[in-house]
């Protein structure tokens, strides 16, 4: 990096003759030296002494910051500008899930339309951006343990409802998941026959409530598609009171040990399930 | 990879409660608690030699020259535990290339240099330049040619030039006192300003520092002063004593005053973190901070002086008094960087969880390490008495 | 910086030249600076002409952890339990109001199903990660200028500038930065600026399987993050400190810190 000499010839044209002006005009302005003699003169001998190491010491200062300075700092802000080229430039591991479909469109077109459409490539099989360079070199690994598939599925109770998620204890144990599972159109081998097939923790509440003689489409009213595309055809929640009134009305044509209350003044400004849990209504 | 994170695994087994994942490391370690340490004894040491001169205080002229000396051995001594802790050392000179205006950490390096340069050398150098020209002349040892040196050659020992040197003492001085102020007060401001920690970000804090600051400069001369004394066989002045103590007196209600405040504040104001706070003073910081810090290094030592003013006490005994106060308060102050520094540490950003602190024995970042950089100053201290005399003995020779 | 390569006859030139620009500050050191090449704008990106940011819904996220796993191969962070660029918190509230919040390694191995001491109430996963901030603290901070905002709204950091001072650890508010331990100089997550930059989408948010990261440009229609802002009634962490977050939360409870 040295100067260039096109820079080199504007500055030498413009500093020397100003420095000469000055020295002249200077030298020649004898009240102006006079009163630099002067003020040099009262300056007392060991200021005069110190000035020096101090004035090496800026001038060094000048100098050294001139020379390590990176060159290319401050020009879009306060940081060296080629840092932002040499993030930019990192190598990348992960490649787009688009590239995938290049070369194995086949299955991308399967897993298009399956439950994992959504899911990339590389959330199994890792990351591909090595395996696009060389795809013979570097082999992608398939997880197909069963420890896999429970990071996504495995029922927590922080996942949010709806999500399908299974109780790995007891659900075909020890089978590995792919074995009835297509990875990539991962559908069950069979329709649900039950609610509680995937609702097992509504299920499990229900059943140690008196509700239990209650089927779930006593209440909710689901369309035969639900069990094969459950996003997409919704089961129906209650919206009154008086589908609870029923049973629980004190007039109800239902079993006598069913409790029953007032509908026009029990809690008549909500509805029922504001307070009572529908699946376990005994508790508080 | 794995060995230099071998020492995190057992900290991860005493962490309670959830601190982010990042926050198992503590990052500031026992270095970062030693520099404002030193800066501090710097700045306090400072400010009390400056009173001395302003004030004319004549009591304490004799600690004068020996405050300056322990000042500038403490200031050398100052960015070593800086430099060592830097993850890079090699490229701490960037701070004076391409300082980040809006930070305070990079006004360290101008702040700092200010100082050493145009306060406290200049400041030493026009106190001692008469006797150093006497001395260089009388003898042609190294000592000597190093005290030549140090004059820059000068051997004007006129009039004029004496009053011009007491003249910038003085102005030097004045402008000192803000200075010394600046070098330790913005280490305060390095904390009070993080707004991310609730211990540390507080309006406060460069004044709390800066009290504490005085104090421990305060203890420090006083140490020395009758260590040395009795070192060199003299006798001590009882009067220069009794006004070192009574100034550490005074001070040190200010500063309790201050930090009492902070406290009540902060109870009082009962903000989101204090549940976390009081679970971090009422633990891990429960010795170091209410039995070192306020009982020991605070409370006790201000009993002490308080009984020496009430009943008048033999000067044996108000010796005895101030040396172990004075102590007391080194380690009080000492402690009370130790919880701000790593108290502010110790417990997590999410206010759910605190972390632990081991201290290595070895290493850079070690207890060895701080050790050797806790005595160095003494170490520059005696080399600088030796080339600069500051008794009153050696200056009338 | 190649201080050591330079030539006793360059030296001279500087010095010279050097104490010339006392006279005529900036007009020296310029002529490089203009001839630099703009290599990611002359590779077609502009930061000038975008704004980014991350958008992430708290009701979608199932705490696999597949965002913080892919992170840390992307990027290379070492793979202990004390450095992440991005983790994932799970939080459970109990009747009663006491919380546990946990991230096992990160998340970076999901989620192990809890033994729950009382019961639960509510719970839910949140990712987290470098908030970008608008109005950084960290950047206040740094001593030397090696951790900058860049035009596109990145906080980035140049390793090979960082002091290793540990100040911008120190002013997170929100935790997202750690010294690497081998270079020692600070680190955090950069968006995936090298993917970014080429018109890709971070790694966290190619793998996330419910789409629960949204990443995008914080201005224009077309973009993901806008629809995101729209749709959603947002939050951010740490509102009062004024950082300006430029990762924004939908479902955020009142619980996350």
């Amino acid at each position: 990096m040295s100067i260039q000499s096109r820079e080199r010839k504007i500055l030498l044209f413009l500093t020397i003759p100003i420095i000469l002006t000055v020295t002249i005009f200077l030298i020649y302005n004898s009240r102006f030296m006079n009163k630099i003699k002067a003020l040099v003169k009262k300056m007392p001998d060991q200021v005069k002494r110190l000035l020096i190491p101090v004035i090496l010491i800026i001038a060094g200062f000048i100098v050294m910051r001139h020379l390590l300075v990176p060159s290319d700092f401050g020009k879009y802000g306060h940081y060296r500008a080629s840092a932002v080229d040499e993030i930019a430039s990192l190598e990348i591991k992960y490649i787009e899930h688009t590239v995938c479909e290049d070369c194995h469109d086949d299955i991308v077109q399967i897993k298009h339309m399956s439950y994992h459409r959504n899911v990339m490539c590389e959330v199994c099989h890792g990351p591909a951006a090595a395996h696009t360079q060389d795809p013979d070199g570097n082999q992608l690994p398939a997880p197909r343990e069963r420890g896999y598939c429970p990071l996504c599925h495995e029922y927590l109770p922080s996942r949010p409802t709806g999500f399908p998620q299974i109780v790995t204890e007891s659900h075909n144990p020890r089978r590995a998941c792919i074995s009835c599972h297509d990875a990539h159109d991962p559908k069950p081998p069979a329709t649900p026959k039950e609610c509680e097939a995937c609702h097992a923790e509504i299920a499990r509440t229900k059943a140690l409530s008196h509700h239990i003689y209650l089927s779930c489409t006593r209440c909710h009213e689901t369309p035969e598609d639900h069990k094969i595309l459950p996003r997409d055809y919704h089961s129906e929640k209650l919206s009154n009171r008086e589908f609870c009134g029923e049973c629980h009305a004190e007039n109800a044509l239902a079993p006598k040990e069913i409790p029953r209350i007032d509908m026009a003044t029990h809690g008549e400004r909500y509805v029922c399930w504001q307070c009572h849990y529908p699946h376990l209504p005994e508790i508080d | 990879m794995e060995k230099l994170a071998e020492h995190l695994w057992p900290i991860l087994e005493q962490v309670t409660g959830y601190i982010y994942p990042n926050e198992v490391e503590l990052y500031w370690r026992i270095l970062i608690v030693i520099y404002p340490y030193v800066t501090g004894l710097v700045a306090g040491a400072f400010i009390l030699a400056s009173l001395v001169k302003v004030f004319n205080v004549k009591e304490l002229q004799p600690t004068y020259r020996l405050s300056m000396l322990t000042s500038l051995a403490f200031l050398i001594v100052a960015p070593m535990p800086l430099l060592a802790h830097l993850g890079h050392p090699e490229r701490a000179f960037e701070i004076f290339l391409t300082p980040n205006r809006s930070s305070a950490m990079a006004m360290f390096g101008f702040v700092y240099i200010w100082y050493l340069m145009a306060v406290l050398l200049l400041e030493i150098w026009f106190d001692y330049r008469k006797d150093l020209i006497i001395w260089a002349k009388s003898g042609k040892g190294v000592k000597n040619w190093i005290q030549r040196i140090i004059t820059l050659f000068s051997t004007d020992t006129s009039e004029r030039a004496l009053k011009f040197d007491k003249k910038a003492v003085k102005t030097i001085t004045i402008i000192g006192i803000p200075s010394a102020f600046l070098l330790h007060g913005y280490v305060g401001f390095i904390f009070g300003s993080v707004k991310a920690n609730p211990w540390w970000s507080s309006v406060l804090m460069p004044i709390v520092f800066l009290f504490s600051a005085m104090v421990s400069g305060i203890a420090l001369v006083l140490l020395i002063y009758i260590v040395v004394t009795l070192m060199r066989g003299k006798e001590l002045i009882m009067a220069s004593l009794d006004k070192l103590a009574n100034y550490l007196f005074y001070t040190m209600i200010v500063a309790f005053s201050l930090e009492a405040l902070d406290f009540i504040h902060r109870i009082y104001e009962s903000e989101e973190s204090i549940e976390i706070l009081s679970q971090l003073i009422e633990g891990k910081l429960f010795v170091s901070l209410i039995v070192i810090q306020f009982l020991l290094g605070m409370l006790l030592p201000l009993l002490a002086i308080a009984s020496v003013k009430l009943f008048r006490l033999p000067a044996e005994l108000r010796r005895h008094i101030y040396f172990v106060s004075a102590l007391l308060v080194q380690v009080g102050i000492f402690t009370t960087r130790w919880n701000v520094v790593i108290g502010g540490q110790l417990f997590s950003k999410s206010f759910r969880g605190l972390t632990a602190y081991k201290m290595t024995l070895g290493g850079l970042d070690g207890l060895l390490t701080s050790l050797a950089f806790l005595i160095l100053p003494f170490v520059i201290l005696y080399i600088l008495v030796k080339i600069l005399p500051p008794w009153k003995e050696a200056r009338e020779s | 910086m190649d201080i050591i390569n330079i030539g006793r006859r360059e030296f001279f030139e500087r010095l010279v030249f050097s104490l010339l620009s006392l006279s005529f500050p900036g007009l020296l050191g310029t002529e490089e600076k203009d001839k630099e090449k703009n290599s990611i704008i002359e590779k077609g990106y502009d930061p000038k002409a975008h704004s980014w940011g991350m958008g992430i819904k708290i009701d979608r996220c199932i705490g696999c952890g597949r965002c913080a796993n892919a992170c840390k191969k992307e990027n290379d962070v070492p793979p202990l339990p004390f450095y992440f660029r991005t983790w994932v918190e799970r939080y459970i509230v109990f009747e009663g109001g006491e919380v546990v919040v946990d991230s096992p390694n990160g998340g970076v191995d999901g989620f192990k199903r809890r033994v729950l001491e009382k019961r639960m109430l509510r719970s839910f996963f949140v990712p987290k990660l470098c908030n970008q901030c608008a109005n950084p603290p960290c950047v206040q901070v740094c001593p030397t200028g090696a951790t900058f905002k860049t035009d596109d709204g990145v906080v980035l950091v140049d390793s090979e500038y960082c002091i290793g001072c540990e100040y911008c650890i120190q002013a997170c508010p929100y935790g997202s930065r750690f010294l690497h331990p081998e270079t020692r100089t600070a680190e955090k997550c950069t968006f995936c600026y090298h993917r970014i930059a080429k018109g890709m989408v971070p790694a966290c948010v190619e793998v996330c399987p419910t789409q629960a990261r949204v990443f995008g440009d914080r201005k224009g229609r077309a973009s993901p993050l806008v629809r995101f802002m729209r749709m959603n009634k947002i939050r951010v962490l740490k509102p009062y400190l004024n950082t300006e977050p430029r990762v924004f939360y939908a479902g955020l409870d009142m619980e996350v810190k």
